[in-house]
């Protein structure tokens, strides 16, 4: 029997209530008396020498408030970087300084050059058109490869070069990985990009500033994942405002994907302006503006080498990558291609030797960073696509082969520095086998060719590292922050409950999943319990939600500060019953003394608390509220296997998709129709990237998918019926919970089997295709098999 | 978007008036308003067609050609001709997504022009004729290029007039993103002979592809274009398809066309 409220209950999402009728609260809801509206004069071009900026003309326009430009900020910090990567030879990353707005230089099309704030949002941007920019176009750098050449022009000045950092990882397997490459039987060799790509939230950003000079207190209002992070690196480093003079509010938010994990100039242009003009200022991103300041994602071209024996054992993997950066390091970019990339690079197979390189790169483009999934998709995509490729070149089964190379032994300490603690690769491969009948696929396969379609059968594995992070080891790679998180359970005088959490719901439903465990602990209903986050003012601390970390590590805070409170309340009870402390026990709400029917209930424990008429007071504390701060002992290690089936039209190059299949573990599930959500809504982006989205630039660096009308987001239609399974569960071993972290796996695990089935698909029509860059178009399907029929001609 | 005034005319007199004095039609604003909103234009009025009930509409004429008044929505022809003619009906069915064809209207369409829009294969294929507040178009001439008609600057469409023919087919191979034609093609069978309408494809906007007429009006079957071939020279070449592949594309979609006709 499916429980009904609890942990393992598929408990309805309570915020849907609110989403779906239209009454959440989003950012651009707030509306400020006073407020003003600020429009961002964006470059249209995509590297310039910025010789001036005249606004004599638009400050004189109706309405205009105050017009600013890069000079005003001159005294103001640099937009932060997160992260500090460490290259080959030890030397720290190239990291340019990020104006909040263009100074000297214009960086990339859509960057701020001058910010028009005015009375009302139309003359804001009435205004910005009279403003006249003058600037001398230099060529703009958009090619990785070429950026970092000899001679190549520099994006920043004042850097040695384009290249941002150099890393190898790691370094000292290098010579030995090699030395395998050198002494291997079979050697794959795959090139390919992992396209970049727009996050499109369904709500762009907004920012409202706000300042009260009677307390010299600040106020921002934001579409963050993670207001503290922003207080941090907004008040710390870019407009030096105390944490106690700044408070920052992210309310309901449309989706986040990573890309509103970061701190953006908007935000600091807001919370500056508001002190600067002593009146509130909104900024509401537009579509067209989300595309060209987002940051986006992927934007990897890479080398893969796998290297086997004469047995077909897995013996070294070699990868060089090149990830880039944009024009700017936005506050996780560097982390992404290294730390989140590399360390992934074993993946669920015990290859002894592992080397990784990867050259940051900065180009002309708005930056890039993390996008759902962040260099684990990069890495999987990878690794499960030259395994694919070799199991073809060598005449095995794919799937055999993977099996045959797969860990089986836990705990189990990679070539690339992580440690997974437990998981079980061949369960949720036969899972998928049974899910994604394998079995029937001939059939379908002879069926769809009888009505001239072809048909192919993709299948990979994967693995992430979720759970971020470890704070002692991630600070020892370049972290400049820890990555634990905190939660406060307060407790009320009649027993409901409000839990603070550092970990910001937007979308995730954690309003519903996180009351699930405490109602599990204490064994009252789900509805005596809310979630409290998204407002520094209201929560303790919290690093945010991102990196599937929101359960595994906020999730532990408060199962730690529930903890916490139950020892407390236990305390309280055995003084009500007279009994000893150790012989109390809470279940179903009730504390009860072992071996006798005396009980009290939880209500009758929490009054006693704030009504401690008869009470402990020599002994502890009235009222019943505890914080706990957790940081994880080692990463989470979600694994799983997917399987894609598509039908391919041989005159058109369409690729539908037939059938999706995933078999996910992700230890313990909490809400398994929550958990099914998370991996649909990941599969969709997943296959987004594999047939759809294409985030391009022309040689000068003009955005060429800057709208809906060139950028294909995956529509209902676009997707099959998707069927998932995460009933196999190695829970975790190290975290309360069990639990491993779900937001990220549809993502990662499903653009290899996309791309591996169409490959399927081509070459059972006698095909001699290897590889297709994603996104696998009808367009460019086609040219693939247009080309490969030519040759064969 | 621009401050504008808008006219809401109830007659076809009154907005010919509000045009003439320097006014814009604005039909379903499905084009005109997107372009608006990036501030690509700064009309001073907007005349909008929509209360306009003589405008609205669908019928038969003496001599059984299918009449669409030109502010008719999508979602009304697709209903009205489901019987009368399937092909238009599906054609209609397909632009965009409900909201755009609850709003947009083949006036607004073929006024456009535009190099990927749907109805102007369907004109073009079956020898419609456009008709304005001043005059009758023969589609042959109506279509001048990329967002270029016959159209003078002032004219309004008022419908279009279909002649309904014996076969009819629409084949639409959609651009994933925007979803409007990346290569479609409308063949039309008449009892003299067989027209064959290509939109989405070429860089001089919709266009015939004679050589397939010829074939198929000699015989009306998907072999009779096999090694016909549209020269990829003029094709479009962008992201979401090469030159090559567009021309490639005439041809597989002329055939299901047929395919689905015959
Ligand atoms: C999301 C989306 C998807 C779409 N997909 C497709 C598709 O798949 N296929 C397709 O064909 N189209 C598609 N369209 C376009 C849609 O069909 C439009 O409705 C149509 O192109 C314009 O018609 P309208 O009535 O909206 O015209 P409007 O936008 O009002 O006007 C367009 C232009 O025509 C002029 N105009 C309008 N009516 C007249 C008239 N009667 N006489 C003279 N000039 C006039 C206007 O002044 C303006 O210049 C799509 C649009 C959107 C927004």
């Amino acid at each position: 029997m499916p429980k009904d409220s609890g942990i393992g209950a598929s408990s309805k999402r309570r915020e849907d209530i609110r989403f779906l009728t239209g009454t959440g609260k989003y950012t651009d809801d707030i509306n400020i008396h006073g407020q003003l509206y600020v429009h961002f004069l964006r470059a249209d071009v995509a590297h310039a020498k910025l010789n001036g900026v005249d606004t004599a003309e638009a400050a004189a326009m109706p309405g205009v408030v105050r017009i600013f430009t890069g000079a005003d900020f001159e005294a103001v910090g640099s937009i932060p970087c997160g992260w500090q990567i460490t290259d080959r030879h030890g030397q720290p990353m190239q990291e340019p300084r990020h104006p909040v707005l263009a100074h000297g230089k214009i960086r990339h099309v859509g960057e701020p050059v001058a910010a028009v704030v005015a009375e009302t949002r139309a003359q804001a941007r009435d205004a910005a058109e009279a403003i006249v920019l003058d600037y001398d176009e230099l060529p703009a750098v958009v090619d990785m490869k070429a950026a970092v050449a000899e001679g190549a022009t520099k994006v920043h000045d004042e850097l040695t070069s384009n290249l941002c950092y150099d890393w190898g990882f790691v370094e000292e397997n290098k010579a030995a990985t090699d030395a395998a490459f050198e002494a291997a039987a079979h050697v794959t060799t795959l090139e390919l990009v992992n396209n970049r790509l727009v996050a499109n939230p369904m709500e762009p950003r907004v920012a409202v500033g706000e300042y009260d000079r009677a307390d010299d207190m600040h106020t921002l209002h934001t579409t963050s994942q993670n207001p503290h992070v922003i207080r941090l690196l907004m008040g710390a480093f870019v407009l030096g405002i105390p944490e106690h003079k700044l408070r920052v509010v992210a309310p309901d938010v449309g989706g986040g994907f990573g890309t509103k994990i970061f701190h953006y100039q908007e935000e600091a242009f807001c919370t500056f302006a508001a002190k600067a003009l002593n009146r509130p200022v909104k900024w509401t991103s537009t579509r067209s503006e989300a595309f060209m300041s987002d940051a986006h994602g992927r934007d990897h071209v890479s080398k893969i080498q796998l290297a086997l024996d004469a047995d077909n054992n897995f013996t070294a993997i070699r990868t060089e990558t090149y990830a880039n950066m944009g024009a700017y390091l936005s506050t996780f970019a560097p982390s992404v291609p290294t730390w989140l990339h590399g360390t992934l690079m074993a993946g669920n197979y015990k290859t002894p030797l592992v080397y990784v390189n990867v050259k940051a790169v900065f180009t002309n483009t708005v930056p890039v960073d993390a996008y759902r999934g962040a260099g684990r998709p990069e890495a999987t995509y990878q690794l499960e696509r030259v395994i694919d490729m070799a199991a073809r070149e060598l005449g095995v089964d794919p799937v055999a082969l993977r099996r045959q190379n797969y860990i089986t032994q836990f705990p189990y300490a990679t070539p690339v520095a992580v440690e997974y603690d437990t998981g079980d690769y061949n369960a949720t491969m036969d899972k998928l086998t049974e899910i994604a009948d394998f079995a029937g696929f001939d059939a379908r396969r002879k069926e769809s060719e009888a009505r001239g379609k072809l048909r192919g059968l993709g299948v990979n594995s994967y693995i992430e590292a979720c759970g971020i992070a470890p704070s002692n080891l991630v600070g020892q790679l370049g972290a400049r922050a820890g990555l634990y998180d905190a939660a406060t359970v307060r407790v009320n005088a009649t027993g409901s409950i409000s839990v603070m959490v550092g970990a910001h719901s937007h979308g995730q439903g954690h309003e519903t999943s996180f009351p699930q465990v405490i109602s599990e602990m204490i064994g009252i209903p789900e509805d005596q319990i809310d979630i409290v986050h998204g407002d520094t003012s209201k929560i303790p601390f919290g690093m945010g939600t991102y990196g599937s970390r929101s359960l595994a590590v906020c999730g532990s805070a408060m199962v730690r500060a529930a903890e916490k409170v139950i020892n407390k309340a236990k305390k309280i009870a055995a003084h009500l019953l007279e009994a000893s402390e150790g012989d109390i026990e809470l279940k179903d709400g009730t504390f009860s003394v072992a071996g006798t029917d005396k009980s009290v209930a939880w209500g009758d424990v929490t009054l006693a608390a704030y009504v401690p008429h008869n009470y402990p007071l020599t002994d502890i504390e009235p009222g019943l509220e505890e914080t706990a701060f957790y940081d994880p002992a080692n990463f989470t290690y979600p694994a799983g296997a997917y399987a894609c089936e598509v039908e391919l039209d041989p005159e058109t190059g369409h690729v539908k998709i037939e059938r999706f299949s995933a078999a996910d573990d992700f230890g313990n599930v909490i809400n398994p129709m929550i958990v099914s959500g998370q991996v649909h809504g990941g599969i969709a982006q997943g296959i987004g990237q594999a047939l759809l989205e294409n985030c391009a630039y022309d040689a000068d660096g003009q955005l060429i998918s800057a709208s809906y009308m060139d950028y294909a987001m995956p529509r209902a239609d676009d997707l099959p019926f998707y069927s998932v399974d995460h009933s196999c569960q190695t829970p975790c071993t190290h975290n309360p919970l069990g639990v491993k972290g779900c937001g990220e796996a549809g993502a990662i695990g499903s653009p290899p089997s996309v791309v591996n089935a169409v490959i399927d698909a081509i070459q059972s029509g006698g095909m001699n295709v290897a590889h297709i860059d994603m996104p696998l178009t009808p367009s460019r399907v086609w040219a693939a098999m247009h080309a490969a029929r030519t040759d064969a001609a | 978007m621009y401050a504008f005034d808008i006219a809401r005319p109830t007659t076809l007199d009154e907005a010919k008036a509000a045009i003439a004095a320097g006014g814009q039609a604005l039909s379903g604003g499905q084009t005109l308003i997107p372009t608006l909103k990036a501030r690509l234009a700064m009309p001073e009025t907007l005349v909008s067609l929509h209360g306009i009930a003589d405008l609205k509409g669908v019928s038969t004429d003496s001599a059984g050609r299918i009449c669409v008044k030109g502010a008719t929505v999508h979602r009304a022809v697709a209903e009205a001709v489901a019987d009368s003619f399937p092909a238009l009906s599906y054609l209609a069915s397909r632009i965009g997504d409900p909201a755009v064809r609850n709003r947009g209207t083949i006036g607004g369409s073929v006024a456009n022009n535009d190099p990927s829009a749907c109805y102007p294969a369907a004109v073009l294929a079956c020898d419609a004729t456009v008709c304005t507040d001043r005059r009758e178009i023969a589609a042959d001439d109506y279509f001048q290029g990329m967002f270029t008609t016959a159209l003078e600057e002032d004219e309004i469409v008022t419908e279009v007039k279909f002649p309904v023919p014996q076969a009819a087919a629409y084949e639409k191979f959609i651009q994933p993103a925007s979803r409007f034609p990346l290569v479609a093609v409308f063949v039309a069978r008449f009892a003299d002979g067989v027209r064959v309408a290509i939109t989405g494809a070429s860089e001089s906007g919709v266009f015939r592809w004679s050589a397939a007429e010829e074939a198929l009006s000699a015989n009306f079957t998907p072999d009779a274009l096999d090694g016909l071939s549209v020269d990829a020279d003029g094709m479009i070449g962008d992201l979401h398809g090469s030159k090559d592949y567009r021309a490639h594309l005439c041809g597989v979609m002329a055939k299901r066309a047929v395919a689905r006709a015959v």
